[in-house]
């Protein structure tokens, strides 16, 4: 494993390393298909001698490229759309008008439709394609015909070098063509297909995969008009996919294991069927259930950004829902997705929008509320029919949708506990929380009262083939919608048996480090003794929910009606929460109440972490410091102590990851309207109020502590000032600026903090130092978004040492301090996505924003800090241009010195009025003097600039306080870092990260990044 | 009610009533209207392993193609007993849709059954193999289990001869006049034989399953096709009669699931009941030519036991890649070719179609010829060994 950037340099290098003979492309997305396009371009495959397995360069190329997917779509006689690649706004003007308007302009090469749009007109055409161009490796956009209200359907299709094909699943997009699959809420199988139809996009799909050559897997989508047989391909991924994610947790069809095989030479019939064990592969899955995948989207974490769904995949991360029919899958996916609704209908204070215009409009416009738009329509009286035209979604779906809508009435109406009532209720989906809410009641009482009616749902399986071979594996889902259990788990006395928790999907704050915590824990239980381990998760983008990962997969709920249902189905002698994030760790207490044992630190100590106050009087008791805090009461309250301390202050709820409703307030404004939104957020939950402390630095810890013993992960530093949020920090281990003792004093503080919360197993605590003095901001006891970071630099996998710790059994010792050993450095880069998310401004605060990150390995801090910048997409110029916008006089003053760094490199430095003034005043000289995009007639513009990428890097940095951000002047400044972002320049927003860089670029001068692989973890006793 | 006393309850649907059959299930996602009008289904219940029917509910039969047939059914009538799902749309959604599956049922007098556990009643039929069912949709109460019992005990699916009530009564012709014909001899035939038959360029000659073969060459055939149908192969006496003599004067005949069966008895083989059947559009099948392998829409309950082919003159064309029964059968030296999955498709994939090609090439040379597709032969990279166990 070599943890160095996805590029040609750098993968050539590894090949002089390895002296591989063959590569395979198709498995890391369009990043690694890209890479391998470019490796053939460049000759370096064939001059090392390399054959690609699987899908040849020539049949990516096909797929990639949009007049050669064209000619062969004619070839192989499957319809597309009318259209024209294009390579200039001109030509672009010229195929939209003959093709006529709306049109949808797509990127070649790219990925998640970025940078593509629907353009109603012109002026919309204009700036899609400008922005598409500058977006596409080979300058080339795809002008066609915009058909938002066909039907969205796709096909997984395998194909081994043998020509045998097979379709493992087909989707349907409930949002239509409307809106990006991967923003969509999809449906496996199809729904409003019939037979024909079905089948003939289906020997469509296997004649456009046979003329590309495909082999291994890919996903192809069709566009059908609803309203006759017409249809056309719109894209060939030759690639595994989000899709085929998707694909494969629905149908139990492991395509990347069989891909993989058919790259090897395997033919289908050849390959047996993981489930059955004995049928072969070769077959089309049948499924005996439905599955429904629900995106989630995260835009309450960037101001300004344009909600609206589109061509431009927009989500962070989605969940699968598995029932026996619509209603269920609809809801169940609704509560997976933690966005604080307990289903479609029957939320609470849900607001009845009245005003009908609006209401069009949001049927009209998708964003990432459209499933409840519908739902308002139907309760402010519109027709299916009505709802149909304006939204595209298939009077199928949205009749389906009215069931539901119309069962939280019945159940109103009810009033009370009726059994029949709540049974179809359950049919269609309704949690205990819904129907308690209906009947004024409560979940537990719900609960009671259905268990003693005999409600109660079944555990199913998936199998692959609807039941007709008995299936070897547990994969299972629990539904309404049957009378008996699949499987039968007997309660056996003194046989250790444990349910792990997963953390759901992926969201800000809450990645893929948490399958990776919940897949090794399921290992390192296993590894210490545990008998039988189930995992409850719904996020199909992880390998938590592979069926092979553990004895049996829940694709559930994690909720606590769900969990406490397995519970009754699986008698586990205790259950695990620390490893499933946020989302898990808030079930601790419930679970414990409800009599289940938790595994690892106790429900009272995680209690005494969360709680602000009771956090606080430990601190105190074993004399740690932490800045000056106070739990909200009232507002009057919260002025008074915000004056005492002094402004800026940090609000922010309990019991939430990734920040959510954090913010750093600098006024009493700011301050009321914050602290509404925070206690909106979490409600259940205190609201505390703390002092903010400015130029502090952020170091954290990840640790694990068995009861007596601590072991320290790792020590980790902030490259930026406190007050960007941990998860958009970038990140280094060692520390690179503490000195000896505060590294001691914070490693003191961790192991008494570990023992007075009695931690078992992981836990995490952040620190501000700042003049030496060290305090406490938080401790989270439960696994963190670090130690995957923390346990490969280490060569010490956490979470195997946590799980060991959580059944009782000592920390070895050969464990501590081995972070110290280990040789150079680690940083840690967080990747952004602002670019598909538009509209959004990327200056980075309190609040997370980063939707994953990469990290790289180096003998010397610059040597990591290089390849990690390098491998998180930022480009490093070596020479050109840089404009430097820097607000407030003090941020100029300090950054004067990197300025004078940036003249001595010989970079041509370009400035808006103010900073080059301060410039010249300070004899930096050839400062060039450049104008603001809001004044586009003063020339030279930096709009100009962007666009002729005369521009090579950006450093911003807004006033320090933040209290006119997003007003008047600052706008300007939002424009500068939009409109980089869209043209992939770097902008850095803050004076460490500025400093960083440009230090980096000095490195790079006189020094080449090394490559080595990763080593193998440590193996302790 | 199952003849082991299972009772599944649901809601019932379609026509009131109480009808026995043979319980088997499918496992196609798509296609009701085609399968509830295959006429292979004759005398039997079916239940639908999919949970969601009814969706696009159910377009007029006057839809045709450009054959002249109902585009979107294989009959003129729903041809099972009845009809037990897990969930039927109460209200459908196409632009075909002319009616909903309630509807058409009650139209028809069938009776359905919806919200049962169809999975735990297909589990059964797995283990226990296909058994007698009686459905009972009343709209009058309580349903006197006893009686039921009774009804199911009385019942009899195996040995029945169903040829009378799914086989043409008198001859129908399809197509061009001035085109060549091909006999189809019918079983319970579904119209995609017909369309395929016409596909290829022949007129289709429809004549009934007891027809003689001096009757069949009056019209001068190019070939011959057995078609599809219900119940055990073995009680078709006079079909098998008739295909022996197709086989011993070298007619290019081309057999289709009983069809294939009737081949296979015909040419001196046997054949035997399956547990459960093959029921699904899923099913993958082995050329064993050039081993490749397609996905096929199957219906059948019965099977060819391979070891009575031996001294037959048929090989195993088609081998089930999950279970290896007999997917198909080839005569060495005669021009007769047989599938026992439905290269018509409808419902199910179209990956087959080249069945009706090569009984073409067939009927073209006069004689049985290999016919492996040029270019399969030119992909196919063979050589390695199948490893899968079975």
């Amino acid at each position: 494993m070599y943890p160095v950037p996805i590029n040609t340099d750098y993968v050539e290098k590894v090949i002089q390393e390895e002296k591989p003979d063959s590569i395979m492309l198709g498995f890391g997305g369009q990043t690694a298909l890209n890479c391998g396009v470019a490796l053939h371009e460049r000759g370096i495959l064939q001059k090392y001698g390399i054959r690609v397995l699987g899908t040849q360069i020539n049949g990516i190329e096909i797929t990639e490229d949009r007049q050669l997917f064209k000619d062969a779509m004619a070839k192989s006689n499957v319809p597309v759309l009318q259209s024209h690649a294009v390579n200039s706004i001109e030509e672009a003007k010229k195929a939209a008008n003959e093709i006529g308007y709306p049109v949808i302009i797509r990127v070649a090469y790219t990925l998640g439709g970025r940078g593509g749009g629907v353009a109603y007109n012109e002026l919309d055409l204009e700036e899609i394609v400008q922005r598409g161009l500058n977006l596409s490796m080979v300058h080339q956009v795809l002008i066609e015909k915009y058909v938002g209200h066909w039907k969205q359907i796709e096909y997984e299709v395998m194909r081994d070098y043998s020509g045998n094909s097979i379709i493992v699943c087909n989707m349907e997009n409930v949002l239509s063509m409307r809106v990006h699959t991967g923003d969509n809420i999809v449906i496996a199988p199809s729904q409003t297909l019939n037979n024909f139809e079905y089948h003939m996009l289906r020997s469509a799909a296997i004649r456009a995969v046979s003329h590309c050559g495909i082999v291994g897997e890919c996903n192809i989508q069709f566009a059908l008009d609803p309203t006759s047989e017409q249809y056309t391909a719109i894209e060939i991924n030759a690639r595994l996919s989000r899709s085929s994610a998707l694909a494969s947790k629905a149908t139990g069809y492991p395509l990347a294991y069989m891909a993989a095989k058919i790259a090897l030479g395997y033919t289908l019939p050849e390959l047996l069927n993981k489930i059955t064990k004995v049928t072969t592969a070769c077959f089309e899955p049948s499924l005996d259930y439905v599955v429904l995948k629900m995106p989630r989207w995260d835009f309450s974490k960037f101001e300004l950004v344009k909600r609206k769904l589109g061509s431009a995949m927009k989500s962070v991360g989605e969940v699968m829902a598995i029932g026996r029919n619509f209603e269920e899958v609809l809801q169940k996916a609704i509560r997976m997705s933690s966005i604080g609704k307990d289903g479609l209908v029957a939320n609470g204070n849900s607001h009845q929008e009245t005003d009908i215009e609006r209401i069009e409009q949001a049927l009209l416009q998708p964003n990432d509320e459209i499933i409840f738009a519908v739902v308002q329509a139907m309760k402010a009286g519109m027709s299916i029919e009505r709802i149909y035209q304006l939204s595209a979604i298939d009077p199928w779906f949205l009749t389906k949708i009215k069931n539901i809508v119309e069962m939280e009435e019945q159940l109103i109406k009810a009033g009370n506990f009726d059994p029949e009532v709540v049974r179809k209720a359950k049919k269609i989906g309704f949690s205990d929380r819904q129907i308690a809410r209906c009947f004024n009641s409560d979940e537990m009482q719900v609960r009671s009262l259905r268990e003693k009616a005999g409600i109660r749902p079944v555990v199913k399986q998936i199998d692959t083939l609807a039941a007709e071979w008995p299936a070897k594996t547990n994969y299972l889902y629990l539904t309404y919608g049957g009378i008996a259990d699949d499987v039968v788990v007997k309660d056996v006395k003194n046989k250790s048996r444990m349910i792990v928790l997963g953390a759901g999907p992926y969201r800000i704050g809450s990645s893929v480090e948490f399958d990776w915590g919940t897949v090794n824990m399921v290992w390192g239980l296993k590894e210490n003794g545990v008998k039988e381990i189930s995992v409850i998760n719904c996020n199909p983008e992880t390998v938590s929910t592979d069926y092979d990962i553990c004895d049996r997969l829940y694709f559930e709920e994690l909720t606590l009606e769900r969990v406490l249902d397995i519970c009754d189905k699986e008698h586990p002698t205790g259950i695990v929460t620390c490893v499933g994030g946020q989302t898990a760790n808030n079930l601790t207490p419930k679970l414990a109440k409800n009599g289940i044992k938790i595994i690892g630190t106790s429900s009272e100590d995680v209690d005494r972490a969360e709680d602000r106050a009771k956090f606080g009087q430990l601190l105190d008791q074993v004399g740690i410091k932490q800045p000056a805090w106070s739990k909200f009461t009232s507002l009057a309250e919260a002025k008074g102590f915000a004056e005492s301390v002094g402004y800026p202050v940090l609000v922010r709820p309990s019991y939430v990851l990734s920040g959510a409703a954090m913010k750093v307030v600098w006024g009493d404004q700011q301050l009321e309207r914050f602290l509404t939104d925070a206690t909106n957020v979490s409600p259940d939950h205190p609201v505390v109020i703390s002092k903010f402390l400015q130029d502090a630095a952020e170091v954290e810890v990840d640790a694990v502590a068995d009861g007596k013993d601590v072991v320290i992960g790792a020590i980790i530093e902030h490259i930026d000032n406190a007050g960007i949020h941990s998860g958009d920090a970038m990140m280094c281990i060692p520390p690179w600026r503490l000195d000896r003792n505060t590294i001691d004093t914070i490693t003191d503080y961790t192991v008494r903090i570990g023992r007075s919360l009695n931690v078992k197993g992981p836990f995490n605590i952040q620190y501000l130092v700042k003049d030496d003095q060290v305090s406490v901001i938080e401790a989270n006891v439960r696994a963190s978004r670090s130690m995957p970071f923390v346990s490969k630099f280490a060569g010490l996998n956490l979470i195997n040492l946590a799980a060991k710790a959580m059944l009782g059994r000592p920390l070895p010792a050969s464990a501590k301090d081995l972070w110290l050993k280990a040789p150079g450095f680690g940083v840690k880069v967080p990747q952004f996505s602002f670019m598909q998310l538009e509209g959004s401004d990327i200056v980075l605060g309190v609040e997370m924003q980063s939707t994953g990150e990469v990290a790289c390995f180096g003998s010397s801090f610059y040597d990591a800090l290089s390849k990690a910048y390098m491998a998180a997409g930022y480009s490093l110029p070596l020479s050109g241009s840089a404009l430097i916008t820097i607000g407030g006089q003090k941020n100029k003053e300090k950054l004067l010195p990197l300025i004078s760094m940036i003249t001595s490199m010989n970079y041509k430095i370009l400035a808006t009025e103010h900073t080059a003034e301060f410039m010249e005043n300070n004899k930096v000289k050839d400062v060039q003097l450049v104008h603001k995009i809001s004044e586009p007639n003063r020339k030279p513009n930096i709009a100009d600039l962007l666009y002729e990428r005369k521009i090579d890097f950006i450093i911003n940095i807004p006033a320090t306080s933040t209290i006119e951000k997003y007003v008047g002047m600052l706008y300007d400044e939002y424009q500068i870092r939009r409109k980089a972002v869209e043209m992939g320049v770097p902008v850095l927003t803050t004076a460490e990260s500025a400093s960083s860089f440009i230090k980096t670029l000095q490195w790079l001068r006189s020094n080449t990044p090394k490559l080595g692989p990763l080593g193998n973890y440590v193996k302790l006793d | 009610m199952l003849e082991d006393g299972t009772i599944f309850e649901g809601t019932g649907f379609g026509y009131p009533t109480e009808i026995a059959g043979e319980v088997v299930f499918n496992t196609g996602m798509v296609g009701y209207t085609e399968t509830l009008t295959d006429p292979s289904y004759r005398g039997q219940i079916l239940c639908m392993t999919y949970p969601l029917i009814g969706n696009y509910g159910v377009p007029s039969f006057d839809i045709k193609d450009e054959y002249g047939l109902p585009k979107y059914f294989e009959s003129d009538k729903i041809q099972v007993k009845a009809l037990l799902i897990h969930d039927l749309s109460d209200v459908a959604s196409h632009w075909t849709c002319t009616k909903t599956l309630d509807q058409w049922l009650y139209e028809e007098k069938i009776p359905g059954v919806y919200g049962i556990d169809t999975r735990e009643l297909t589990k059964k039929l797995r283990v226990h193999g296909v058994m007698m069912g009686v459905v009972s949709v009343s709209d009058k109460g309580p349903v006197d289990n006893a009686r039921l019992k009774k009804l199911v005990a009385g019942a009899k699916y195996e040995g029945l001869n169903f040829m009378p009530e799914v086989s043409t009564s008198e001859v129908r012709e399809y197509g061009d006049k001035d085109k060549d014909c091909v006999v189809l001899l019918d079983t319970g035939t579904k119209y995609s034989i017909i369309r395929n038959i016409m596909r290829t360029g022949y007129r289709a000659v429809r004549m009934p399953w007891d027809a003689s073969y001096d009757q069949i060459m009056s019209y001068k055939p190019k070939g011959v096709v057995v078609s599809n149908g219900p119940g055990d192969p073995k009680v078709c006496t006079s079909t098998i009669k008739t295909a022996s003599k197709l086989i011993k004067t070298s007619t290019p005949t081309l057999g289709i699931c009983l069809g294939n069966q009737i081949l296979a008895l015909a040419g001196g083989a046997d054949t035997y009941k399956l547990k459960f059947g093959h029921r699904g559009q899923n099913k993958p099948c082995v050329d064993l030519r050039d081993n490749q392998a397609y996905v096929t829409s199957q219906n059948h309950g019965y099977g060819i036991d391979p070891k009575s082919l031996e001294g037959t003159g048929f090989k195993v064309w088609f081998s089930n890649a999950d279970d290896d029964t007999v997917e198909g059968i080839e005569h060495s030296t005669k021009p007769v070719i047989a599938v026992q999955f439905h290269p018509e498709a409808s419902p199910g994939p179209y990956d087959c179609m080249f069945v009706f090609d090569r009984f073409k090439q067939i009927i073209d040379s006069g004689r049985i010829t290999d016919g492996v597709k040029e270019a399969a032969k030119k992909k196919s990279k063979g050589g390695r060994k199948r490893v899968a166990k079975r």
